[in-house]
């Protein structure tokens, strides 16, 4: 499942992992956390190496998709399960297992069994029962992925508060690129086993590297290009460049493109005609043909005078050049 | 309704008809010339009560009962366990091993453990063969022994079946989860599995204690008069001594000691069911 992998995380980090389904991504938290075994490589905690050893002796704590809690347990005794395993004495499980539910607001439900509680609330016990061994890594396998869109959103700014508030690591992974890039302090974007991208969200969607992440993260305009000593001539505009002369695939984010403003410094301008248009309230996608049939879609806030042919404008660095890979 | 309407005439006929014939012999008796009275009498009753040879063969059918229960979780478990976790591609394989001996007859298992234990069974030859024993040990057939070790054989797949359906129906999830939170392997068994699979556990020992509570082939065949049971004496009451009305009487015991066992396990049961 896996190719050569190699990662290194910051402490106190936000760290995501973001993939389709049979990327690796999944398998590389089980990985960490002890449950698969990797036919070669290590890895290493603060110079401690963790490959070796049993998922219980291994300072990482997991959030499963299914959250996992225990249902002969009720909540407290759910949250309570790492520190009596570790023989943690009575009074200090009772005191770190009440702050622990307190600091995910669930301090009511202590008596409560799982199967009596929302999908939400068991999110936050998961968690609680996780931090409350305050582990040096804590891994998240797509934990929000079984709440609904309101709560998700919620439960993302919390988590990332959480997350500021106790300086743990976290290595959180998911298949939702929208909820990457709102999350995370950098996104790793795993590909057929592989780190496609590594960056940080606002680096790794503006600057993609590939064909591949410039379509996985939001919408992109690919485009055909010759470059020749640093101009790129994509048909129906030249752009300035930084690679090397022969063809090339350029990608334009929607949202770069606009009306020509009156500060053309550093603008490239091109003549297109609106042929069709979405409105999806914030903004509308409107889509341009070009003077030699080549379409593009822009993401513009305001409305557009539709009908003939009109100026629109991007910035020269926001067409990026990708690698050349197959396109999938 | 019309669907439910034949079993439940069967039901009606078959069962719930005799156990009120059963009652209401109970509570008859038996003139001198071996006719049976019909008039109100607590008289069998009276009578199983204050003499000590019903309570004595009552007690014992439950030791052997529990005895076997015991064997059978023993034995039953850790095969269960191993068939749950750890069979892998021989799952299939050993889960037919532990069902097929359930097509056998009964009374061919009985008869193949009186081959095993008896004077010059399988068992005693071996040992004289290799001077383990003197002489052959005679304890082994027609005795308790004898009878435990015959039903635990038959009673183990009864307990086996239920603790794997209970032991499959958890979560992997929650075994990684307990090793994740820092759980050696033996806590995670403990705090997880074990809890969870109770309700298996206890639906295949009430299988095992009930079936060998009112067992009668197996001590018939290789108890022997120490190892007399309680369902032998209900045998004899109908057959042989002809009292039938006192055979009720003890049939109604077995009855009310087997509801009040079934609902002390369905409360069990009904407990540790979760989720």
């Amino acid at each position: 499942m896996l190719e050569s992998i190699s990662l290194s995380i910051d402490r106190g980090e936000f760290l995501t992992l973001l993939g389709e389904s049979g990327s690796g991504k999944t398998t590389l938290l089980r990985i960490i956390a002890g449950f698969e075994q990797p036919t070669s490589g290590q890895i290493f905690l603060e110079r401690q190496r963790l490959d070796n050893l049993p998922p219980h002796r291994r300072p990482v704590h997991t959030v499963f998709q299914s959250y996992a809690l225990f249902p002969h347990m009720n909540i407290f005794d759910n949250v309570a399960y790492g520190l009596r395993v570790r023989g943690v004495p009575k009074a200090e499980t009772k005191s770190r297992v009440g702050t622990a539910l307190a600091k995910v607001r669930m301090e009511t439900f202590a008596a409560h069994y799982p199967r009596q509680i929302s999908g939400g609330q068991k999110q936050r016990v998961a968690l609680a029962r996780a931090l409350v061994n305050r582990p040096k890594v804590l891994l998240l396998d797509e934990p929000l992925s079984a709440l609904d869109a309101n709560l998700r959103v919620e439960m993302q700014s919390e988590l990332k508060e959480l997350q500021r508030e106790l300086g743990i690591t976290f290595l959180f992974v998911t298949h939702d690129q929208s909820e990457a890039l709102a999350i995370s302090d950098r996104v790793v974007l795993l590909h057929r086993g592989r780190i496609e991208q590594c960056g940080s969200p606002r680096e790794i969607y503006a600057r993609p590297r590939s064909v591949y992440v410039a379509t996985f993260l939001g919408k992109s305009n690919l485009l055909q290009g010759t470059v020749r000593r640093g101009m790129a001539d994509c048909g129906i505009f030249t752009v300035p460049v930084r690679c090397s002369d022969g063809p090339a695939l350029f990608s334009l984010r929607p949202e770069a493109i606009g009306p020509p403003s009156a500060d053309a410094d550093g603008l490239v301008q091109f003549r297109a005609q609106v042929v069709a248009e979405q409105f999806h309230g914030a903004n509308t996608l409107f889509s341009l043909r070009c003077a030699n049939d080549v379409e593009l879609t822009a993401r513009i806030a305001g409305p557009l005078h539709s009908g003939g042919m009109m100026n629109f404008a991007f910035r020269a660095e926001d067409c990026v050049p990708l690698e050349s890979t197959e396109k999938d | 309704m019309l669907v439910t309407l034949p079993p439940l005439a069967w039901i009606a006929l078959f069962l719930f008809a005799p156990y009120c014939l059963l009652f209401c012999y109970s509570f008859w008796s038996l003139s001198e010339f071996q006719q049976i009275l019909h008039h109100f009498t607590l008289a069998n009753y009276a009578h199983l009560f204050t003499n000590p040879l019903y309570l004595t063969v009552i007690l014992r059918s439950l030791r052997i009962a529990f005895s076997v229960v015991l064997l059978s979780l023993l034995i039953g478990y850790p095969l269960a366990f191993f068939l749950a976790f750890h069979a892998g591609r021989h799952r299939v394989l050993l889960y037919q091993a532990v069902i097929i001996p359930l097509w056998v007859s009964y009374l061919v298992r009985a008869y193949a453990w009186k081959v095993i234990f008896g004077n010059e069974g399988v068992l005693n030859t071996l040992l004289l063969w290799s001077h383990a024993a003197s002489h052959p040990l005679s304890f082994l057939l027609y005795s308790p022994f004898a009878v435990i070790v015959t039903l635990t054989h038959i009673y183990v797949p009864f307990v086996v079946l239920p603790v794997v359906a209970s032991l499959e129906k958890i979560p992997r999830e929650l075994l990684e989860s307990s090793s994740d939170l820092g759980a050696r392997p033996w806590q995670t068994f403990l705090r997880v599995i074990l809890p969870l699979s109770l309700p298996g556990v206890v639906s295949g020992a009430t299988f095992a204690l009930l079936l060998s509570f009112g067992d009668f082939l197996a001590p018939l065949l290789l108890g022997g008069p120490s190892s007399v049971m309680i369902a032998n004496i209900v045998a004899n009451l109908f057959g042989a001594d002809y009292n039938w009305p006192l055979g009720a009487a003890v049939a109604v015991v077995i009855l009310v000691i087997v509801i009040a066992i079934l609902s002390v396990t369905q409360r069990i049961e009904r407990r540790e069911r979760f989720a």
